[in-house]
């Protein structure tokens, strides 16, 4: 990744997260490429973007990215610090959050999610980190954006964990368990753009970004992946997104 | 009311960790005690019920050390580094001994303590549903007595002891943290016993913004730890070491080297002060 080479797959996946934010919005944001995708928005064209991280900051604005969820310069620039369980009670479960970013280790057609094990709960083959806050954003955030790179490990037929609901197995589900949220509204990948059908809300292929071909998209998914046609082409980065992405993470002195 | 003491770290993990205690180190991100861990591995205690929301480094020290029969918690990632490889080796390789999950989402844990300072049985909130979270046991679902609505339930979690790291106490034993204070107020009132190790010891207590106050009939024991929360931090007192968070992935990866780092800058340690 030269300062002046092109966009790498993973930034067109953070730039095209960061696109989804609007202005005003309030974001809950978790590390990594959220993280990275949420700060991006804030300095693009959602400067307004309200940024909530889990640990009890509301309303952050870190000058530079933060390697943890609890960074010191997340709380030196809140407007509110609240505790951790006033966090999960007043403002996640409550539904005061707009888009709740998540990631998965394992993501189904519905766009539920495992970040707990790979293979067997007793005898994983991968212990993964768990839920966090994940199943709570999830189920009440108006609408939840999911980032992970795509795979045939990822994207697979059955989760051999399920710790966050995207739609369950279908429509009505969401409801019937007494969900607030809207759902996952969108999943961005390092290959292209997925949305939930309006049919049955299985996932469905409708953007992929520059350089990609429709065939790599499906080879890298464990189940028959629907296209929807026609299918669009994501915008290469401007090099204002890139310059501006690349200089927050020079600024955090790692990938964050 | 018995006011709290102030205690040498060494007599305090003596006198209020056993063994087979069900003990709590909390603080989100910010003041982990990890001073006090340190002291919980140095004195060798054995099948703890260790509870935490984020296990994190401090945790993995302990599992590590076979300090830990069982682990309750959320999230047990080294937060933007990667996998915790202690934690990891003990659920997938039983090493340096089988490590039993009860496993929360971070709304469940957090709610699990609101019940224990409430001395409430459980506490209800929204979510778990159709994940198969709901069938570890920890969770249950209650229907609401005056709307019918199906709500999950965590059962409380009541610590035998709590271990909190703050910025301050004062001489009348009362103590201050401020910052992010994460889930230690619930923490400290669902446990039987606690305690707090301090930056410092102040004639008096300053009021600040977003500062949790616990006065001294709350807490156990006070210990002056000067750089306890280390590689965590204490907000105006140091900065979060996140270059040994990111140093910690290769340190914890390999056993002997895991074991190697442990002997050289825990177990050759003394309680007194921080650990670096």
């Amino acid at each position: 990744m030269s300062e002046n080479g092109a966009p790498t797959p993973e930034e067109m996946m953070t730039i095209a997260a960061a696109r989804e934010v609007k202005d005003r919005q309030v974001l809950l944001v978790g590390v990594g490429p959220p993280n990275a995708a949420a700060n991006l928005a804030r300095r693009l064209h959602a400067p307004d973007a309200v940024l909530v991280y889990e640990s009890g900051a509301i309303e952050a604005k870190p000058a530079r990215l933060p390697l943890s969820i609890g960074d010191d310069d997340l709380a030196e620039t809140a407007a509110e610090l609240v505790s951790v369980p006033e966090m999960f009670n007043y403002w996640v479960g409550a539904g005061r959050i707009d888009v709740g970013f998540l990631g998965a280790a394992q993501l189904d057609r519905h766009a539920n999610i495992n970040t707990t094990v790979i293979g067997d709960y007793a005898h994983p083959k991968v212990r993964l980190p768990g839920a966090g806050g994940a199943p709570e954003i999830a189920a009440s955030s108006r609408e939840v954006i999911i980032l992970l790179r795509q795979s045939k490990r990822s994207f697979v037929e059955k989760l051999d964990f399920t710790t966050s609901i995207g739609f369950g197995a279908g429509p009505g589900e969401r409801e019937r368990l007494g969900f607030t949220g809207a759902g996952p509204t969108v999943v961005i990948t390092d290959l292209g753009i997925l949305r939930p059908s309006p049919d049955d809300q299985e996932l469905e292929l409708v953007a992929i970004h520059p350089g990609v071909e429709v065939d790599q998209v499906r080879e890298a998914t464990g189940w028959p992946l629907r296209i929807r046609e026609p299918l669009e082409r994501t915008d290469p980065p401007s090099e204002q997104e890139l310059s501006t992405l690349r200089e927050l993470r020079a600024a955090a002195g790692r990938q964050a | 009311m018995p006011r709290s003491t102030e205690l040498s770290l060494g007599d305090a993990v003596a006198e209020h960790v056993h063994d087979g205690d069900t003990v709590a180190l909390e603080g989100f991100t910010h003041l982990i005690p990890f001073a006090a861990g340190h002291e919980i591995i140095r004195q060798g205690r054995r099948d703890l019920t260790v509870v935490r929301m984020t296990p994190d480094v401090i945790y993995d020290q302990l599992i590590g050390m076979g300090c830990v029969e069982r682990l309750v918690f959320s999230y047990g990632g080294n937060p933007g580094v990667g996998s915790l490889h202690r934690m990891r080796d003990a659920v997938e390789n039983a090493w340096p001994r089988p490590l039993e999950l009860v496993e929360h989402s971070h709304a469940g844990l957090a709610n699990a303590y609101v019940a224990g300072a409430s001395r409430l049985p459980f506490a209800a909130l929204r979510g778990y549903a159709g994940t198969d979270l709901e069938h570890g046991g920890a969770v249950a679902f209650v229907e609401c007595p005056f709307t019918g609505q199906r709500l999950s339930a965590v059962r409380a979690v009541n610590p035998d002891v709590s271990v909190i790291h703050a910025q301050q106490a004062d001489r009348a034993g009362n103590v201050m943290l401020w910052g992010l204070t994460g889930v230690q107020k619930e923490a400290v009132l669902a446990a039987d016993r606690s305690i707090v190790t301090v930056e410092e010891i102040v004639d008096e207590l300053e009021p600040r913004p977003h500062a949790v106050v616990l006065p001294s009939w709350v807490v156990t024991a006070i210990c002056p730890v000067p750089g306890g929360a280390w590689p965590s931090y204490a907000h105006d007192y140091s900065k979060r070491d996140n270059v040994f968070y990111g140093e910690w992935d290769a340190i914890s990866r390999d056993r002997d080297t895991f074991r190697a780092w442990m002997d050289e800058h825990v177990m050759a340690a003394s309680a007194v002060g921080g650990d670096r």
